[in-house]
């Protein structure tokens, strides 16, 4: 205590400016590009740890570039996997068209291999898996993959930080993602993520020529459970066809209880 | 009457001693008006579409617009490869095809590559779904696993005629590419990048044999047809026109002077078409060519003035100041009527046309203003020697006799004109119209002989669309669609045009068998919609990227596609196609059902219909407007109206010859009367003026008058004529198949009215005159002048 006390206000000037000269800018020049951009990526994946599980209802509207219009209602239930290096279960329960009502997906993602997935199919009230090398096609006709609205698995991909500038009302940390398991449909993805709450806030898609080919807006983030927070609103622009889809969320559900039981082929049967 | 010809008159004086007084700010004028036109050309480009052909409100047009809305806009290459061993299912070439299926993602703009390799085959293991890759690392699979892959290809139905032959020696690459449409470039880097696709694989594989075809090499056939046409045809043209202007004149000065009034005519014409933003196609590229045919006429008839008057012994600025004179009117009326006759392209329903109308008018206008400015003002300070008679004579001794002969043989030429003019009418109906749009090129284009050789061994490339809706959405699973559908697809496949159908029926099917352990028996339609959405579900998940189905089923599932590849068929054959394939839906399937064929054949077989109704408006136009003008300018109705004759019976037999020889022809016939009537009136024009001054200026009897016409401009006609037809007749040497349809039909036409108007407009006006009348036989006063 004495000993710190009997430090003179120039030595510690001198100590705290020393600190600024060489330690802290060394500290982040020591971090390159894609360090900085996995740590913010990560701090974003990780702000959202511990949710366990969620219950959410989907509504996609889908446009062409004609005008035309088509909506598809559904269920989304996901499953937290803690451990980094598997990724999280989800079950989608389609309920709209009526002909595809009943109708279930259930996927446990996988990071660098092929998901697995299953479809329960109520006309045959049989349970098929899905043996398919890619997840990178439109999900139901819609401007989304599957992979772009399902959880974000941190590993899935390589980062890069950028730089930093306003988005809308915030202040964001520009970033870039490099898929790292085969047959991604895209080659880059930028990412815009809010430095006050961590939150992506908007995904340009570049495809396999490198060019743009899809933006996604994500809109009306609400918070829940005072910690997790969950866009309502995610609109997805394909710039090359003019087409579009939006994802309205509503009533995210975090109390279910959701366990690793009900994210089995033999659940897929039971629900209705 | 009197008094504008007399105004015509004075102009024609004042611009005479004009051209003279003010030579030297004449020139400048001129120079500064073609370098303002040449900084125009620098705003032309090319168009790469074969879509310029038809205007924005072309009804099949805007129809093939609203289906592209509906699936997806697109364009294609197809890469078609052809071992010399006959044996696409070997190793080495499944792993060269898996290859180049690879490379050809990343051709610029390309937003789905399908090839046998990628083809998303779907089959059962157990309770699974398989959705994969045909063929992956072909390179490694055993004899009988590429046998079987083999097998699985031919039985394909999306598969058989489109990607693989039917005895599986040939097989495609075919890549749809989405253009954004912002750049004229966009074209060409995908075209380029392919073709280095291409000479890649003829490079390191010399015993495999590739050619390209697809829509976006038809666009870029289009755009590189006219570039190339341009290279090649302008020059000969150049050359042949200078060598027949030293032969005929004999002047170094004049040739030189020529020479600069058609560059800076088609400079000017070009320039103006930049600053309006006129994009080129191969038909409006031969503008240039046909305004340098035709700007030549004026500076040879007044450079031939000139020598003439020189000969009679005037000094040389006597002689300019006299060739601007009297050759003012005929000048002028020959540009009008060519200008009416370009100007009435217009009428035609494909904007190629109007432009080359509208590039032309201007480039007539432009030699018009030159020619009578530029060129006295320039020769005036240029060495140039007065005609030598003995050519003259010759040439105008003959035309002397020949004037003779038909005056005593009228009637008889009458006879045989009147025989010849009926045998045309009755051949006329012999000429079909029609085209096929890959042969719009000759085989000097590489397209075409890409396409020949795609066609021979695969595929054709001719399209055409059908979009089936459903009663309401996602009503394509119901049962009754996909019965009809499959129905119509199978009637499809029996037309002996057909060489593929893509249907969504053949998909709903196989998906059936998978889900019931690839049981044959279920290859069928499902029982229920349910089914069928939840099939459809499920394979819609499992494709992968760049393959899905958003290009065959519409967003809210109410419509599927059905894609016809039909063989190489006329624009004939595909109209009678279309309305078999309409009306077996109307007939076997419910109302909304009822699809509408699209496509670019579609819209070309609609083309020619159309540009030939509107262009009969045109015609007509045409002929009453430079009819009307003759009488003006011939101050009388009769001689105005005869003016006529002489140039539509050369028109009239151009036509029955050609129903008698050929038999077929295109989108040129229709446009080819206006244009040529334009033409082939100047001659009537040089004559009949002539002719009447020498009724009454001189009181010459009509044999006299005729003789004294043959005597003046008889050279004149006959060197415009040589130099107009050799100018068509190169045109006609075009690899793109519309121009030399035009140019070697305005170049016969042009020769015939040379026959009509020296044998039929003759015997015409002597109608009506009796022998006793010969009393100014033996006058020889208009010889002094």
């Amino acid at each position: 205590m004495k000993k710190i006390v009997s430090i003179t206000p120039f030595r510690w000037v001198c100590t705290f400016l020393i600190f600024v000269v060489f330690v802290f800018p060394t500290a982040t020049l020591s971090e390159t590009l894609e360090e900085k951009g996995f740590r913010i990526a990560a701090k974003s994946d990780r702000s959202d740890r511990g949710f366990i599980s969620t219950d959410v209802k989907l509504t996609m509207l889908l446009k062409s570039s004609a005008g035309e219009e088509s909506i598809r209602r559904l269920n989304m239930k996901t499953l937290e996997v803690a451990d980094e290096r598997v990724g999280d279960k989800t079950l989608l329960i389609f309920k709209f068209p009526a002909d595809v009502k009943g109708t279930a997906l259930l996927s446990h993602s996988k990071i660098l291999k092929y998901d697995d997935q299953w479809l329960y199919l109520p006309s045959l009230k049989r349970v098929k898996r899905i043996s398919s090398t890619n997840k990178s096609g439109p999900f139901m006709g819609s401007e989304f993959a599957f992979e772009d609205f399902t959880a974000m698995e941190l590993n899935k991909f390589d980062y890069k930080y950028i730089r930093t500038e306003p988005c809308g009302e915030y202040q964001c940390d520009v970033i870039e993602r490099f898929p790292r398991y085969d047959n991604s449909g895209y080659t880059k993805q930028t990412v815009w993520i809010d430095q006050t709450f961590s939150q992506v806030r908007t995904i340009v898609f570049n495809d396999r020529h490198g060019e743009i080919i899809k933006e996604l807006k994500l809109n009306e983030y609400k918070l829940y459970e005072g910690k997790y927070w969950r866009s309502h609103d995610m609109a997805m622009d394909n710039v090359k066809t003019g087409k579009s889809t939006i994802l309205s969320f509503s009533e995210f559900n975090f109390k279910l209880n959701l366990s690793d039981g009900d994210f089995t082929t033999n659940a897929l049967k039971r629900i209705r | 009457m009197n008094q504008a010809i007399s105004k015509s008159e004075n102009i024609a004086r004042r611009l005479s001693n004009l051209v003279i007084e003010r030579r030297i700010a004449l020139i400048v004028m001129n120079i500064l008006l073609v370098l303002l036109a040449v900084n125009g050309t620098k705003y032309l480009e090319f168009s790469t579409d074969y879509r310029a052909f038809f205007s924005e409100e072309n009804p099949e047009l805007m129809a093939f617009e609203n289906f592209q809305k509906s699936y997806t806009k697109n364009d294609n290459i197809i890469i078609v490869l052809k071992p010399a061993d006959g044996n696409i299912f070997s190793q080495s070439m499944v792993s060269i095809i898996e290859n180049v299926t690879k490379k050809s993602w990343e051709i610029p703009y390309a937003s789905r590559v399908d090839s046998i390799t990628n083809f998303q085959y779907s089959w059962a293991s157990g309770d699974d779904l398989v959705v994969e890759d045909l063929i992956k690392n072909g390179g490694n699979l055993s004899a009988e696993a590429l046998l079987q892959k083999k097998k699985i290809t031919l039985n394909e139905p999306l598969l058989l005629n489109s990607l693989i032959s039917d005895d599986a020696d040939t097989t495609a690459i075919n890549i749809t590419l989405q253009f954004p449409g912002k750049s004229l470039n966009e074209l060409p880097s995908a075209v380029n990048n392919a073709r280095a696709i291409a000479d890649e694989i003829r490079e390191q594989y010399p015993d495999i044999q590739v050619a390209l075809s697809g829509i976006a090499m038809l666009n870029s056939a289009f755009s590189e047809a006219g570039q190339q046409d341009s290279k090649t045809l302008i020059p000969i043209m150049y050359l042949v026109l200078l060598a027949i202007m030293l032969i005929s004149m004999r002047s170094a000065a004049g040739t030189f002077v020529t020479l600069l009034v058609i560059v800076f005519s088609s400079v000017v014409a070009m320039g103006l078409a930049g600053y309006i933003g006129i994009k080129l196609t191969p038909l409006s590229i031969t503008a240039p060519t046909i305004i340098l045919t035709l700007a030549i006429a004026d500076s040879v008839h007044l450079l031939l003035s000139m020598q003439v008057a020189m000969s009679d012994g005037m000094d040389k600025i006597a002689a300019i100041k006299e060739s601007v004179r009297i050759n003012f009117l005929p000048v002028t009326i020959t540009s009008v009527t060519t200008v009416i006759g370009f100007l009435t392209l217009n009428f035609s329903d494909a904007p190629p046309f109007w432009h080359l109308g509208n590039i032309t008018a201007m480039g007539i206008c432009a030699a018009w203003l030159v020619s009578l400015t530029f060129l006295p003002a320039l020769i005036s300070f240029l060495p140039i020697k007065p005609k030598k008679r003995t050519t003259k004579k010759g040439l105008s001794n003959l035309l002397g006799h020949l004037s003779v002969n038909i005056t005593n043989n009228s009637k008889l030429i009458l006879v045989s004109f009147f025989i010849l003019t009926v045998a045309a009418l009755a051949l006329i109906p012999q000429i079909n119209i029609n085209d096929e749009f890959s042969k719009y090129f000759d085989e000097r284009v590489e397209f075409r002989r890409d396409f020949d050789f795609a066609n021979k061994h695969l595929t054709s490339g001719y399209i055409i669309e059908f979009s089936l809706g459903a009663s309401n959405p996602g009503a394509i699973s119901e049962p009754e669609y996909l019965q009809g559908l499959d129905s119509f697809t199978h009637w499809l496949r029996q037309q002996p045009e057909v060489l593929h159908v893509f249907s969504y029926s053949d998909i709903i099917k196989r998906l059936n068998k998978n889900m019931h352990g690839d049981d044959e028996d279920w290859y069928r339609i499902p029982d229920n919609r349910n089914q069928a959405a939840q099939y459809l579900l499920l394979y819609e998940i499992s494709l992968p990227y760049g393959l899905d189905l958003a290009d065959r089923i519409t967003v809210s599932k109410q419509a599927t596609r059905v894609t016809v590849t039909v063989n190489d068929t006329s624009t004939v054959e595909t109209q009678y196609f279309v309305h078999r394939a309409e009306s077996w839906l109307r007939a076997n399937t419910p109302s909304y059902m009822h699809g509408v064929a699209t496509g670019a054949p579609v819209m070309f077989s609609h083309i020619f219909e159309r540009n030939a109704k509107s262009m009969i408006k045109g015609n007509i136009v045409a002929i009453v407007a430079i009819t009307l003008l003759m009488i003006v300018v011939l101050r009388s109705f009769v001689f105005g109206a005869i003016s006529i004759i002489p140039n539509a019976i050369p028109i009239l037999v151009t036509f029955g010859a050609w129903g008698l020889l050929v038999g077929e022809v295109g989108l040129a016939a229709a446009t080819v009367t206006s244009t040529s009537l334009g033409i082939v009136v100047d001659n009537t024009v040089h004559f009949l003026t002539k002719y009447l001054r020498a009724r009454r200026e001189r009181n010459l009897s009509p044999p006299d008058a005729i003789r004294y016409a043959f005597e003046t401009v008889g050279e004149a006609i006959v060197i415009t004529t040589f130099m107009l037809a050799g100018g068509f007749a190169i045109l006609a040497t075009s690899t793109f198949l519309v121009n030399s349809q035009m140019g070697l039909l305005t170049a016969i036409i042009i020769v015939a009215a040379l026959i009509v108007d020296f044998l039929l407009l003759p015997a015409i006006l002597m109608i009506g005159h009796k022998k006793g009348q010969f009393e100014h036989e033996e006058n020889s006063e208009y010889h002094s002048v």
